[in-house]
């Protein structure tokens, strides 16, 4: 399983209290990660990824491993540790302001 | 006896305001949405207890919250009240608004003006405000950043541009304003079902007599000093409009500077600014029963976004414009500087109407006497953003 961490505000919207765990098919990379979650919580379209353009919503990041992927390619496996589900896929919201 | 229902939504979430027709005594809902910018909310004409929200964040971009409780309780179109959605494909996409690219119906995808005066591509942003029809509470229209007009018939739960607006063809001349360039106003004609007006920072105001799929620029009369032709066809910055439903045709607008009237829908615009200490400001609304009777706040400046002298004012004309009295018992009259954003007031229909306004200090005020007089609902909520108002049996 997948274990996936969201930010508050998006835990709120999907209705779940702490990690989603999730059964992604085939290869384990951020857009299917994503594409897995959204079908699963369909009120989080949007919100991660543009909805036309799909790119990520620039003030949120990607982390996993201690490790900021959010410019890795969208299809680009994610670490091993993931795809094993010791390790969280963190979706957070960037930091503003002073 | 009557209700009245304030719909406000501010900077980290949303409140509803209630209390009888007396509106002396008030209970406080909320926050709804906590944390999340509430641009709008607005009840159904048609089933006061289905009520629209646009819920906008920089970080998570665009949720619509609809209530058919009277705001009680909240789900996003599509997805059942209060449950986890079951695992599958979505059956609904309630946040999405994406421009009409279709070779049938809509257009290419075409540039504006942006802060520098170069072109720059369209791009989704939030929804400012949402419209429900005045017969059927599943038809909602919403106007958004960049500037178009969305319209769902199922509830919120999908979203159709009217691409004939965005493709009326003068879209490379418009340009955001401070907030954005946002289409905040959205009007629609109680004596004809296919007559709309909508206006746009800073395009300007729009008309359609044919249900949304022609628009043809409104704004002859209006001047604006900021734009090369300060009596240009499109360009201006009109910052809100409203109409007393009794009498469709009549118009008053807040300009960026200026108040307007017009009483032929739009055709032309003839100033009404009279003795106003400044004509500046972002709210205006019309008295419920008294057609001529209407309120705006006047704001300092465009760079001096607070009201005037430390005082809080609201200005009332009983002429349709031009002789203009401010209303001050209640409210603030010294060190107070706070805005009132455009889509921030609002009027009951009880006998005598009530009018309504929130501040960019987290105070909703409310006058029970047509504005004669003013006490706070409550003082201390986020900035607010809008104000709505619905009157219940």
């Amino acid at each position: 399983m997948i274990r996936i961490i969201l930010p508050p505000h998006l835990r709120t919207l999907a209705h779940v209290g702490g990690e989603v765990e999730l059964d992604v098919k085939g290869e384990v990379t951020q857009r299917s990660v994503l594409d897995t979650l959204e079908a699963s919580y369909p009120m989080l379209r949007g919100t991660i990824r543009d909805h036309v353009t799909q790119q990520r919503r620039p003030f949120l990041r990607f982390f996993a491993c201690e490790e900021d992927l959010s410019h890795e390619p969208p299809d680009a496996p994610l670490p091993d540790a993931v795809v094993s589900g010791a390790e969280p896929f963190v979706i957070l919201g960037a930091i503003a302001g002073g | 006896m009557s209700k009245v229902r304030v719909l406000v939504g501010t900077r980290k979430g949303a409140f509803v305001l209630t209390s009888d027709g007396k509106r002396e005594k008030w209970d406080v809902s909320g926050p709804h949405f906590a944390g999340w910018e509430m641009y709008h909310l607005k009840g159904s004409p048609a089933d006061p207890n289905r009520i629209y929200a646009s819920q906008t964040s920089g970080w998570f971009g665009q949720i619509i919250q609809r209530s058919d409780d009277g705001g009680k309780t909240w789900h996003q179109p599509g997805t059942p009240p209060g449950e986890p959605p079951a695992p599958g494909p979505p059956k609904a996409a309630s946040n999405k608004f994406a421009y009409d690219t279709s070779p049938e119906s809509g257009k290419p995808l075409t540039t504006h003006q942006w802060y520098d005066g170069t072109q720059h591509p369209w791009e989704f942003k939030r929804v400012w405000h949402l419209e429900p029809s005045l017969t059927d509470p599943d038809t909602v229209y919403a106007g958004v950043e960049d500037a178009a007009i969305f319209r769902s018939t199922d509830g919120g739960e999908n979203w159709k541009e009217s691409s004939g607006l965005r493709g009326h063809g003068t879209g490379p001349q418009w340009q955001p304003g401070a907030g954005g360039m946002c289409l905040h106003t959205i009007i629609l004609d109680p004596s004809n079902s296919q007559r709309m007006y909508i206006a746009i920072s800073a395009a300007g105001a729009f008309r359609t007599d044919d249900g949304g799929k022609s628009w043809k620029p409104i704004n002859r009369g209006l001047k604006s000093q900021y734009i090369p032709d300060p009596n240009a066809e499109v360009g201006h910055c009109v910052h809100h409009i409203a109409m007393n439903p009794k009498r469709p045709g009549v118009l008053f607008m807040q300009k960026h500077w200026d108040v307007m009237r017009s009483d032929n829908a739009g055709d032309s615009w003839q100033e009404i600014s009279g003795n106003l200490p400044t004509d500046f400001g972002f709210v205006i609304d019309v008295h419920a029963h008294e057609p001529e009777t209407i309120y705006v706040v006047p704001i300092k400046s465009d760079s001096e976004h607070f009201v005037p002298d430390g005082k809080l004012r609201v200005y009332r004309s009983r002429t349709g414009g031009n002789e203009w009295e401010a209303l001050t018992k209640g409210l603030p009259q010294s060190n107070c500087y706070v805005n009132v954003l455009r889509d921030a007031m609002a009027v009951d229909s009880l006998d005598k109407c009530g009018v309504y306004f929130g501040t960019s200090g987290g105070q909703v005020y409310a006058s029970a006497d047509a504005g004669d007089s003013w006490a706070p609902i409550v003082r201390d909520l986020p900035g607010v953003l809008s104000v709505e108002v619905q009157t219940l049996p």
